[in-house]
């Protein structure tokens, strides 16, 4: 029996774990959904060792488990399979799966118990090949043997089934089955509903850090996607804006690699017209934005921007077509810390002078601050901003004319005042008749800006919706990568 | 023709320790810049205790200790501070080789203590192989017995995994309930140590006394050279006898090339800047894909998370 | 307040170094106060030693202006050694084979020398941006390249006539030169130059399109990228201009200072370049001070060897000890302001 109680972790002022309870008996296929960010990574990280609690416990067994220490989590039967599993990559299978094992090596003992393990499982891992040339999937099932072979009692899984093949999806989701059936607790943590529906027996839905409910399967699918996103308010209003000429184009769209690929992606984005793009983390949004802002390769398809052909050109020339991208990490990819707001815009107004006439700069800074009521002075550097400041920034260092604006989570971090000034600023955009496009895990969001959403799943487009289609209900189940019947 | 090799496995010997020992703590992801005056330091050291007390196996003593000392410096910089570790092993190297010569200036040039020889009885008979290895002194046995431990460390026991995989991936040792910081600071005193001990050779073996000229450039050549031999022991090695040959060229084209024989000892640096782009290259990945013996004589990866520090 | 406290590194710094080469030079049986005194006046004492001073100081400076440029594209340009080397190998086959006087063969070596600093840093930045080589071991490597090809252009194809030996080509003709003032060795051309360089780089990186762009890689590649940067050509450039300001110092050591190529025609500067820069922060307006600093230090310790027989080295150790204080008091507040133990 594991038990967590009262689990509780902050970061800063963001409480990510907010006194979690939890029970699992032996033998159970437990899952723990959750939309991303709601808390449930940290938990098991928790769990595991590799985060210490601000406050709980963990029992198993009736035994008290410490915490903050990966090894004590494995000694007292704990073991986590991360989402990249945690393997050395130069090392063969079999030294990856005596990596960490007290004592003497005995590679013939080993290799013996590992060929075992795998057949047990149904698992076809070639001992002496490298872990480099093993798939993401092959590497998991490496993992979960070696987890095995410690004797673990508890085996947690991290968001395994992104990245790798529905063949091994199979795969898995058997060897899970077979070792649930011989008293193993198994915590699948996913934000998947089909497949959270598909394998387990019991469900914890946490929202927010909260445990916000707990059934056992099969339950409707409706309430469960209520529990993980909560009531969701669409607004009626909705300024009513005049739909342009095609201003993007995107034509059996096929770009990135590995877990980041995009297939087959096609859409059409008018002028004034604001599109969300929704899906799971990673489901290939991210890759399409930076495709789209000439970022990243085209590896086949089209891009046309106002009726021109732009794939395969420089970002430069994206640029000059009239696309603009605000990336999701303001600091990390949008703006450079250490450089002021003056700095910034100076860069961003790329102005063709060598010498840069820092008074105008000033004033201009100065008045941009002003207009997006920034809280900062010129000589602020942009590290120094709030989240919600820094967007701010960001949008003060858009170019005037646009024809397509390009966003990752426009909101994300930000409070409610900021975020809707935010959506304030780049509606306006829109009545100049610049195209929108931006992706968000908030279902709020979504709902309530864009005219129409475009549902990624697994790098391709499952739906493509009016906002007239939409409800919360359809969303949730759509972005677990369910076509409604 | 038997007489130029030993010299060569001879000469080399300090070369091996600290390249070896720099390959060590390379492994687990620490990176020593400090190598150069640390070598200086150590020869410096080392020679002037063992001319204060006669001892020759105490001069060995202090110049590993000092240089695991500084080693963990660097270490502890990277581990604890968060500090670049390189730029804090390149502000040590010239620290520690200016220290080493203004504290070294009344030994320069003395006659002093040194190691003696020793052949082995019997295997020093076995023509050919024999007079390479066995009729040598006890620092140059150590530098091959090195080799052979290092290597079989690092193949075959538990410790050498799990150093390698702290180097590798701190995060995948971390979960596994192996300590990252306990190895790093681990290997960059053992390698440390090798690194005082490749100077202690220097000034009491292979250059015999102290003079800082004498050392000067070999810190460098043994980074250049755990590169070259792609963190792997016996390559490294083998780049130091290659190295150590290559001088011995340099000494017998003296007269007749005195140009040539100048550069051929800085050949290391060409070759190591040769492998890097190999390595970094995606071509020739491929093809090392392809080919795997190639692949396994060409590619080798610098440990994935070397001069990083990891943070839980 | 904050001010204050920013200079506490410095402070301790400074203190630490005295106090170690206080010890130092106790520990090597000399009166330690006579000679700090010693050093100083063997740097300033009079006309003569601060020309000297002055003249050690131009080549230092100039390549500390150089890594200034680099360190803040977030380039590690330990190549400068090289960088120096190369320039000064330019230089001296300009001054061996152009023709005319001075007025001609000076500018020009002196350019050479730029040019080929130039290309022997962007020789290490195309390692770096096309193939994967990071600057620290690519700079490295090709600086003992440049080293060893300086060796054998003296011993070789530059050898005095009859003599293969390592002390140096021939001198140049006299015309050639850098015209000093005064009897002593005093270049006023020099010191001009490292002034003015000095004024440029603060110049650009202060008001320039270029400078902005620069400290924009440095911090954060991506999002200058997203900025409208070209992050590779503005790499390449650093380290074009870094790498020409090396070459410069080493064109004013062999036309200013030695007169001829010798094979420690460096002689560490460049190492010393970096010292300097990390001492300074990357900011430009500390480097002529930190660099006089230095200077004096390098100088004025060769009186110690003059007068009390010590090792001109501990100028080294003073150097090395005040870098190694400072950044690692600067890594122990970090912790603190993070709030760790």
């Amino acid at each position: 029996m594991l038990e967590l109680r009262g689990i509780t972790k902050r970061f800063g002022s963001v409480v990510a774990n907010d006194g979690i309870d939890l029970d699992v008996p032996p033998g159970s296929l437990h899952a723990v959904l959750g939309e991303n960010g709601a808390g449930k990574s940290t938990l098991m990280k928790i769990l595991s060792g590799f985060l210490s609690p601000d406050a709980g416990r963990i029992r198993l067994d009736g035994r008290e488990v410490p915490t903050g220490s990966p090894r004590a989590a494995l000694q007292a039967g704990i073991g986590m399979l991360h989402q990249d599993p945690l393997v050395c990559l130069p090392f063969t299978a079999l030294d990856n799966f005596v990596l960490g094992r007290r004592g003497r090596i005995d590679r013939a003992a080993a290799r013996r118990e590992f060929g075992e393990l795998c057949a047990r499982l149904d698992f076809d891992i070639d001992p002496d090949v490298r872990a480099r040339a093993l798939s993401v999937g092959e590497r998991q099932q490496l993992e979960i043997v070696r987890l095995l072979s410690l004797g673990v009692k508890v085996l947690i899984l991290d968001e395994p089934t992104s990245g790798i093949s529905s063949e091994q999806r199979t795969k898995l989701f058997a060897a899970l089955r077979t070792l649930a059936a011989d008293g193993l607790i198994v915590l699948f943590v996913s934000h998947k509903l089909e497949e959270v529906e598909e394998l387990c027996d019991r469900v914890t839905v946490i929202r927010s850090g909260k445990v916000v409910g707990e059934r056992t399967l099969p339950c409707p699918a409706d309430e469960l996607v209520e529990l993980m996103f909560g009531e969701v308010v669409v607004s009626s209003e909705r300024p009513v804006v005049e739909i342009g000429s095609p201003a993007l184009r995107v034509g059996g769209l096929a770009a990135g690699g590995g877990r980041q690929r995009i297939a087959d992606v096609s859409m059409e984005v008018r002028a004034g017209e604001v599109v969300g793009l929704a899906g799971l983390e990673g489901s290939g949004q991210r890759t399409l934005l930076r495709v789209l802002a000439g970022l990243e390769p085209v590896r086949s398809g089209t891009v046309e921007i106002a009726g021109r052909r732009v794939d395969g050109s420089s970002y430069e020339h994206f640029v000059a077509a009239g696309v603009h991208y605000l990336p999701a990490g303001r600091l990390e990819e949008g703006l450079v810390p250490g450089l002021t707001i003056a700095e910034h815009l100076t860069l961003a107004a790329r102005l063709p002078e060598w010498v840069v006439d820092w008074e105008a700069a000033r004033i201009r800074a100065e008045e941009a601050i002003e207009h997006f009521r920034i809280k900062g002075g010129p000589d602020t550097p942009a590290d120094a901003l709030s989240g919600g400041n820094q967007q701010r920034l960001l949008l003060a260092m858009m170019p005037k004319d646009l024809r397509v604006l390009l966003m990752e989570h426009p909101t994300r971090g930000l409070d409610i005042e900021s975020a809707d000034y935010v959506w304030s600023r780049l509606l306006a955009r829109r009545e100049s008749g610049t195209a929108i496009v931006f992706s968000s895990a908030d279902l709020d969001e979504l709902v309530g800006y864009a005219d129409r959403v475009v549902v990624f799943f697994s790098g391709r487009v499952l739906a493509d919706l009016a906002a007239a289609e939409l409800t919360a209900d359809r969303l949730g189940t759509l972005i677990g990568g369910k076509v409604a019947s | 023709m038997e007489a130029t090799i030993a010299s060569i496995v001879a000469a080399a010997a300090p070369l091996v320790f600290a390249a070896v020992g720099e390959t060590i703590t390379e492994k687990a992801g620490v990176v020593n810049l400090s190598l150069d005056g640390s070598i200086a330091l150590s020869a410096m050291a080392s020679f002037a205790v063992a001319f204060l007390t006669g001892s020759v196996v105490l001069g060995f003593a202090v110049g590993a200790i000092l240089s695991a000392l500084v080693a963990m410096l660097v270490a502890f910089s990277g581990i604890r501070l968060r500090l670049n570790q390189v730029a804090v092993g390149f502000v040590l190297t010239l620290l520690l080789a200016a220290l080493a010569q203004f504290l070294g200036n009344p030994f320069v040039r003395q006659p002093g203590p040194s190691v003696r020889p020793m052949s082995v009885p019997l295997l020093s008979e076995i023509p050919f192989v024999g007079r390479i290895l066995f009729a040598q002194n006890i620092s140059v046995y150590a530098s091959l017995v090195l080799i052979v431990v290092v290597a079989w460390v690092f193949r075959r026991t538990r410790v050498g995994l799990e150093l390698a995989a702290v180097g590798e991936r701190p995060e995948a040792a971390h979960a596994r309930g192996i300590s990252v910081s306990r190895y790093r600071f681990g290997a960059a005193a053992v390698g440390g140590a090798l690194v005082g001990i490749a100077g202690a050779a220097f000034s009491l073996d292979v250059k015999l006394g102290w003079s800082d000229t004498q050392v000067a450039g070999f810190g460098w050549i043994a980074l250049a050279i755990v590169i070259f031999g792609g963190w792997r022991p016996v390559w490294v090695a083998l780049g130091c006898y290659l190295f150590g040959a290559l001088q011995v060229l340099a000494l017998k084209l003296q007269p007749v090339f005195p140009g040539v024989a100048q550069i051929l000892p800085s050949l290391p640096f060409p070759l190591m800047i040769f492998t890097l782009v190999v390595v970094n290259s995606d071509r020739l990945q491929r093809l090392g894909e392809r080919f795997p013996f190639l692949g396994r004589l060409l590619m080798s990866d610098a440990p994935a998370a070397l001069g990083t520090n990891f943070e839980v | 307040m904050k001010r204050a406290l920013r200079a506490v590194p410095a402070v301790w710094s400074v203190l630490a170094a005295l106090v170690v080469s206080v010890g130092l030079l106790a520990l090597a049986g000399a009166p330690p106060f006579e000679a700090l005194v010693l050093v100083l006046d063997g740097a300033v004492g009079d006309g003569g030693r601060m020309a000297d001073t002055l003249m050690s100081w131009v080549p230092l400076t100039l390549a500390s202006a150089g890594l200034v440029v680099t360190f803040v594209a977030g380039l590690w340009n330990i190549g400068v050694e090289g960088q120096v080397i190369a320039g000064a190998i330019g230089a001296t086959w300009a001054a061996r084979t152009i023709p005319g006087d001075g007025l001609v063969v000076i500018p020009a070596a002196l350019a050479v020398g730029v040019v080929a600093g130039a290309v022997w840093a962007l020789a290490a930045g195309v390692l770096k941006t096309r193939g994967g080589v990071n600057e620290i071991f690519g700079g490295l490597g090709l600086g003992f390249v440049a080293q060893s090809v300086a060796t054998y252009l003296i011993i070789g194809p530059w050898k005095r006539a009859g003599i293969a030996s390592t002390s140096g080509t021939e001198p140049f003709r006299e015309e050639v030169w850098l015209p000093t003032v005064g009897g002593t060795r005093l270049s006023p051309v020099a010191v001009l130059l490292a002034v003015a360089v000095i004024f440029l780089v603060w110049a650009l990186l202060r008001g320039t399109r270029f400078g902005l762009r620069l400290k924009a890689v440095g911090a954060n590649p991506a999002s200058a990228r997203l900025l409208g940067v070209p992050t590779e050509a503005t790499v390449l450039r650093a380290f074009a201009l870094g790498g020409g300001l090396a070459g410069l110092a080493g064109a004013v050591l062999a036309t200013g200072i030695q007169h001829k190529l010798v094979p420690a025609i460096a002689g560490g500067r460049g190492f010393l370049a970096i010292l300097v820069v990390l001492l300074a922060a990357y900011r430009i307006v500390w480097v002529a001070p930190i660099a006089l600093f230095f200077a004096i230090l390098s100088v004025g310790s060769a009186q110690l060897q003059l007068r009390l027989d010590l090792d001109s080295s501990i100028g080294g150790v003073l150097q090395g000890i005040l870098v190694l204080f400072v950044i690692l008091i600067g890594g122990w507040q970090a912790l603190y302001r993070r709030g760790e133990p």
